[in-house]
């Protein structure tokens, strides 16, 4: 195969990253054999892999799996109500969206998830602390795009509403929301990215929870082919998650 | 004379002095402030939970006053900065080599991509292992923090590059070397300075909250240190100025997008 066609196959390209993954795992493998890395610093990745099962059977991932995923419910349930409520009132009443458009944007450049030991104080040590923090990271995204989505409604259709006599309702209903509706979910998408990333993060760090919180109790007891199984893990589950919400955008995109 | 009629008069009106959006923003501001000062002293919540505006301004100019923040938020400051220049510079490298090249960018992107949004903060553990607890196990969880969002909008900024300058550096026979310097990274200053704002901002949450877990100095650590002593207006203060710090910061590097701009044209 020339480098012309190399260059043009579809499927080169991906043998050549899963290759170079399998290398660098096969190289570790080396380096902690020979002594020539610490086995007490990074554990041969034979010994994580073993651990998997470990961490799947002894440690109840399934059951950490599914707490963790019950946050980001209850998390995107808050996102969509709450988000969407605001990003629709701000669109509704300009002044509004004028006067605070700005600080939305602002929060979400801030480091907001810094305020889990507050929600700790007000909430307690619990999935509500964990769920409020995700919620709080998501909300601005949602907001932003909502108020984006309603105010791109292309003016054709809403003269077509118009010359039905829609009232404002059903104005609303019929033809600004379905036409917001792919933008509306691209910032539902980010806000439940960060949802995600805020629920296992402070899971670990106030070490309550599910996925987040095995890391955390891994590392203490300083098993290390399970501290890194588990966190290969919870890269699976994000990778996953990504894919399946990218999935189901790209289908409501297409269906609108 | 009767457009001089009209200029009289239109000089002659005056703009208010405070806009509706103004108005509209200080009226929220002080509900804010008003609704938070009767929930302080209504004593619906626990005692201190919500301490009063008053305490929170005293913490405030304690905070500012206190020679020892300024040291923990140079601490912070040098973290956060050595993670932005050592992630920043491997992002560029990376980002250039995926933007420059189809068949590297197909092959390593995705991994990029979907290793972007995984939470950062749980590969703290490991860091502590391989770095210790000092500083540079905050500046390695800050540098793996910032890599990805500047290395993919590099790579995306380089596919954006007009082919024409591409051309005019080829036509020229430029090296590698010039044809980075001098096309390259000229042609793609916004998405790296864009990448930039988003790695600061991921970079400085990452390093901050590796400080709320395990460190003796830092911004992070006086922000856990205020909430096991329950010290809650110093917390406020703190959360509040860092705040400002940050979409200062943030604000300034897009500032400095728009400048570049501005000089381009």
């Amino acid at each position: 195969m020339n480098a012309a066609a190399l260059a043009r196959s579809r499927s080169a390209p991906i043998l050549l990253g899963i290759a170079t993954l399998a290398a660098f795992i096969a190289l570790m493998q080396v380096l902690v054999e020979t002594g020539l890395l610490n086995r007490f610093i990074v554990p041969p990745p034979s010994d994580v892999a073993l651990a998997f099962e470990r961490v799947i059977m002894e440690e109840h991932i399934l059951a950490r799996f599914l707490l963790t995923m019950q946050e980001c419910v209850s998390c995107a349930v808050l996102l969509a109500v709450f988000g969407i409520s605001i990003g629709t009132l701000l669109h509704k009443v300009n002044i509004l969206r004028l006067a605070t458009e700005t600080w939305v944007a602002a929060a979400a450049a801030a480091p907001t998830v810094l305020m889990y030991p507050l929600f700790m104080v007000i909430f307690g040590r619990s999935a509500t602390t964990i769920v409020m923090m995700g919620f709080v990271a998501g909300l601005p995204a949602v907001i932003l795009k909502t108020i984006e989505g309603l105010s791109g409604t292309k003016r054709v259709l809403m003269n077509v509403g118009m010359s039905f006599k829609l009232t404002p309702w059903q104005m609303f209903w019929k033809i600004q929301f379905p036409s917001a509706l792919p933008t509306i979910f691209t910032g539902f998408k980010l806000g439940l990215i960060f949802a995600l990333i805020n629920v296992v993060g402070v899971e670990f760090l106030i070490n309550f929870g599910g996925l987040g919180q095995l890391i955390n109790d891994l590392a203490e007891r300083y098993d290390l082919a399970g501290t890194y199984a588990a966190i290969c893990f919870v890269i699976l589950v994000s990778v996953c998650f990504f894919v399946v919400v990218e999935w189901f955008e790209r289908w409501l995109t297409r269906a609108a | 004379m009767a457009d001089a009629g009209r200029l009289t008069q239109a000089t002659g009106m005056r703009t208010p002095a405070i806009g509706p959006v103004t108005l509209v923003r200080l009226a929220i501001i002080a509900a804010i402030l008003v609704g938070w000062e009767a929930l302080a002293q209504s004593g619906l919540l626990y005692r201190d939970v919500v301490p009063s505006l008053l305490a929170i301004g005293k913490a405030i100019v304690g905070l500012l006053t206190d020679p020892d923040y300024y040291w923990h938020l140079g601490v912070t400051a040098y973290e956060v900065g050595a993670a932005l220049l050592i992630g920043g510079i491997s992002a560029i490298v990376v980002g250039l080599i995926l933007g420059g090249n189809k068949f590297l960018s197909r092959a390593y992107e995705p991994y990029l991509y979907y290793l972007g949004p995984t939470p950062k903060i749980i590969f703290f553990p490991i860091m502590i292992m391989w770095f210790g607890v000092g500083p540079p196990s905050k500046i390695a969880l800050g540098v793996l923090s910032c890599f990805f969002p500047i290395a993919l909008s590099v790579a995306a900024g380089m596919r954006q590059i007009e082919p024409v300058l591409i051309r005019v550096g080829k036509s020229f026979r430029a090296n590698s070397w010039q044809m980075a310097t001098k096309i390259y990274l000229p042609a793609m200053r916004h998405p790296i300075i864009n990448g930039i704002r988003l790695g600061l901002g991921v970079g400085l949450i990452g390093t901050l909250l590796a400080e709320t877990k395990l460190s003796n100095r830092g911004i992070g650590f006086l922000i856990i240190q205020a909430y096991s002593l329950f010290d809650m207006p110093r917390m406020y203060a703190m959360l509040i100025v860092l705040f400002m710090l940050a979409i200062g910061a943030n604000a300034l590097i897009g500032r400095l997008g728009g400048l570049d701009q501005i000089k381009r044209f």
